[in-house]
């Protein structure tokens, strides 16, 4: 059974079916990755681009260690030292990427849309890799299939996505993947950085960390991201860490076994501290290396779609 | 070349005049005007039944390009696309470049502008180079041939700014235009709503337009000013508007047919013929427009014609820039989406499309007598097209109308002794 599109926008719209099936292909390849030789034929005469426009360690290293174990051939393509710096369009770019005859794009870009943008200009299977604020759907996936391999359902979990969530793309995507597959969803965070409209998604808000921790079988952590202007949103980083960090004493206090999920990288003593993230509870370890399968399972479905 | 235009319904808010009529045109003016004019053989004569004639539409918000953007639009590109949307007059915005803030701009563009069918008002900038920091020689621009004063693209920063363009162009009778937006809450690319959180693009509140819009009937109802709010688009700055005009402020609005056409929805495809400013708002907003525009509270239609080349729209939807033509497709949505689903009547289309522009401008307002100025706009409520961007006068593409199938469309402009229709210009 394929999936019923040829390309990985976002999670928004993507069927239960579509979920079900790559997280349980997901698994397979999890099996692939224990074994001496981490390497199957699957993709063999592909050629996949990864196309990142932003910087990015994890989740680049993880597709191309994703496309090398289905023995896809892989050219990476990073903002500095390319064209970009010389003016030339995106529609450019990929045209002239595209001639050289590729099959498969893995886009990551700072503006919203660019990857329903690419679908619109070439024939290529697109993935999103995050693009803007809007969505970052394998990592969603991977979050999925964490909670899952941890928790054996997503069906009727309780999970809480907490930091900022109007600058996080993987907010977004959490969101829908999961209330897809029947999980409630809430978030929480400052109020200046919830969207006006969250509730309206189906979600709700909590401002009180205290209130999430009892509340919730899982709480995906976010990263607060220092470099960004995201700082204007909060009065301070020992303001943030006081009401939102996640500390020992705090789940404790709660008297609660939470499964803590990070997507990384980790601020230590910001929005999580180190004996947390370090904790027997958490997978965040995992999630990286369920990263890998999850993104095998997303690009075998796609590549062999067409 | 002396023209009959037989069986023709006139429609002017201001005349009272028997509903069908012959207009008999020479030399630029109405040579006699009643039922069943005779003709001779040097005479062409045009069966107009069913059509309609209405003292000539104004667009008081168009940008030209020119100078500095001639790629995308020039003033004899833009006045021919104005001409083929059935306008006889524009105003032109001033962020050109250089600026529209010295005479001599001001006297290059009513030069160019020259010879043409269609008149071209210079809306001037409020303060030098629009940076907002010094007003502009307000009289000597005045003076070259401006009509009013703006800072389109930018609101006017600061309210001193604004207190002293609005006193100073007192002496001439002129409105500031304002384009209400305060920048402190900018940074996005649509609307603050349930669609910016599905989508992730930055969001732009509705607040930053009405902030600006109550600063300003503030500032205009102290100095007694003449503001004008350009595009209006937020339901809350229209119910200010509604207020202060019951106080008797001097204040006046347009809205687009953009925004009184589509909402923030259509954003889901991320085609960057949806982004404007200000934003595409909700529908709430869209209601409350409506309703302004039925009782009066908006008092002008204009396009906001803002050409911008291929290579600058088919970008990343947040790094585009903003704006749409609309001098083709204005006629044409404002009788479907307005006349023909009962918001407003043709006599109140054509008070928004000529009547309005003219008194907000102090332009003359032309009248159906004999020995007039022939300054005729035609136009054909039943004309069932669809739109075809590609063959537009517009020198740019970036419309979000393309293949929109219209009911209503402008049939011929009259003005300055020419005449526009079915795409050939003649002396009359």
């Amino acid at each position: 059974m394929p999936l019923s599109s040829r390309h990985l926008l976002g999670m928004h719209g993507v069927p239960k079916e579509d979920i079900q099936l790559i997280l349980d292909t997901a698994t397979t390849f999890k099996e692939v990755l224990q074994r001496p030789i981490k390497k199957v034929p699957t993709l063999q005469g592909k050629t996949i681009v990864n196309l990142f426009y932003e910087n990015s360690t994890r989740t680049r290293i993880s597709f191309e260690l994703a496309e090398k174990r289905l023995s896809a051939d892989s050219i990476n393509f990073s903002v500095s030292g390319s064209s970009v710096s010389k003016g030339e369009t995106l529609k450019d770019t990929i045209k002239n990427i595209e001639a050289m005859k590729v099959d498969m794009v893995v886009v990551r870009h700072a503006a919203a849309g660019v990857p329903l943008f690419l679908t619109k200009v070439c024939h290529s299977n697109i993935i999103n890799a995050g693009d803007g604020v809007h969505e970052h759907p394998t990592q969603a996936l991977l979050d999925m299939y964490s909670i899952r391999e941890k928790l054996g359902t997503l069906k009727g979990l309780k999970v809480c996505i907490v930091g900022d969530i109007a600058h996080s793309r993987v907010a977004l995507s959490n969101i829908f993947g999961l209330k897809t597959m029947g999980a409630d969803v809430s978030v929480c965070g400052p109020s200046t950085m919830i969207p006006k409209f969250m509730e309206n998604l189906g979600v709700k808000v909590i401002y009180n960390i205290d209130e999430a921790i009892q509340e919730n079988d899982v709480l995906n952590i976010l990263r607060i991201q220092l470099e960004r202007k995201a700082r204007e949103y909060f009065p301070s980083i020992r303001e943030y860490h006081q009401y939102f960090g996640i500390t020992r004493e705090r789940l404790e206090k709660n008297g609660k076994d939470v499964v803590i999920l990070h997507p990384g990288p980790i601020n230590r003593g910001v929005e999580i501290s180190s004996e947390v993230a370090d904790g027997s509870s958490q997978i965040i370890l995992d999630q990286v290396t369920n990263g890998v399968a999850v993104r095998m399972a997303v690009l075998y479905l796609l590549g062999t779609s067409n | 070349m002396k023209i009959l235009l037989k069986n023709i319904n006139l429609i002017h808010p201001l005349e009272k005049l028997s509903k069908s009529a012959d207009i008999l045109i020479s030399n630029g003016l109405i040579e006699d005007i009643g039922d069943n004019l005779k003709t001779n053989n040097d005479v062409k004569v045009f069966d107009f039944s069913g059509k309609y004639a209405a003292p000539g539409f104004v667009d008081m918000h168009v940008h030209l390009r020119e100078p500095g953007r001639e790629d995308e639009e020039t003033i004899e590109t833009g006045c021919l696309a104005a001409a083929a949307g059935g306008f006889t007059e524009i105003a032109c915005m001033p962020n050109t470049d250089p600026a529209l803030d010295s005479a001599e701009v001001v006297a290059l563009i009513k030069k160019k502008a020259q010879n043409n069918l269609v008149d071209v008002h210079p809306i001037a900038a409020a303060t030098v180079n629009r940076k907002g920091e010094v007003i502009s020689p307000m009289g000597e621009l005045y003076d070259a041939g401006a009509k009013g004063f703006s800072d389109d693209g930018n609101v006017i920063k600061t309210s001193s700014i604004l207190k002293r363009a609005l006193e100073y162009s007192l002496m001439y009778g002129t409105p500031v235009i304002e384009h209400c937006e305060d920048d402190s809450l900018l940074g996005g690319s649509m609307n603050e709503g349930f669609n910016s959180t599905l989508l992730g693009l930055n969001p732009i509140p509705s607040v930053a337009e009405d902030i600006i819009v109550m600063r300003d009937i503030l500032m205009a109802e102290y100095t007694g000013g003449k503001i004008h709010i350009a595009h209006i688009s937020t339901k809350r700055s229209i119910e200010l508007v509604r207020d202060a005009k019951k106080r008797g402020v001097n204040v006046t609005a347009e809205v687009t047919p953009h925004h009184f056409t589509l909402t923030d929805d259509a954003l889901k495809t991320y085609d960057t013929n949806y982004k404007m400013s200000p934003p595409l708002r909700s529908k709430a907003d869209l209601d409350e427009i409506l309703k302004g525009l039925k009782d009066g509270t908006i008092d002008v239609i204009a396009s906001d014609h803002a050409p911008h080349s291929i290579e600058e729209k088919e970008v990343e939807f947040e790094y585009a820039p903003n704006g749409i033509i609309g001098l083709e497709t204005e006629v044409g949505l404002t009788l479907s989406e307005l006349y023909h689903k009962k918001v407003l009547t043709l006599e109140q289309v054509v008070e928004k499309l000529s009547i309005n522009p003219r008194k907000i401008l102090n332009l003359p307002i032309p009248s159906f007598k004999k020995g007039e100025k022939a300054n005729i706009t035609i136009f054909d409520v039943n004309e069932i097209w669809t739109v075809d961007i590609s063959k537009q006068k517009s020198k740019s593409i970036n419309s979000p109308f393309d293949k929109r199938l219209l009911n209503g469309n402008a049939v011929a402009a009259i003005n300055n002794g020419k005449m526009y229709y079915k795409n050939e210009m003649v002396e009359v």
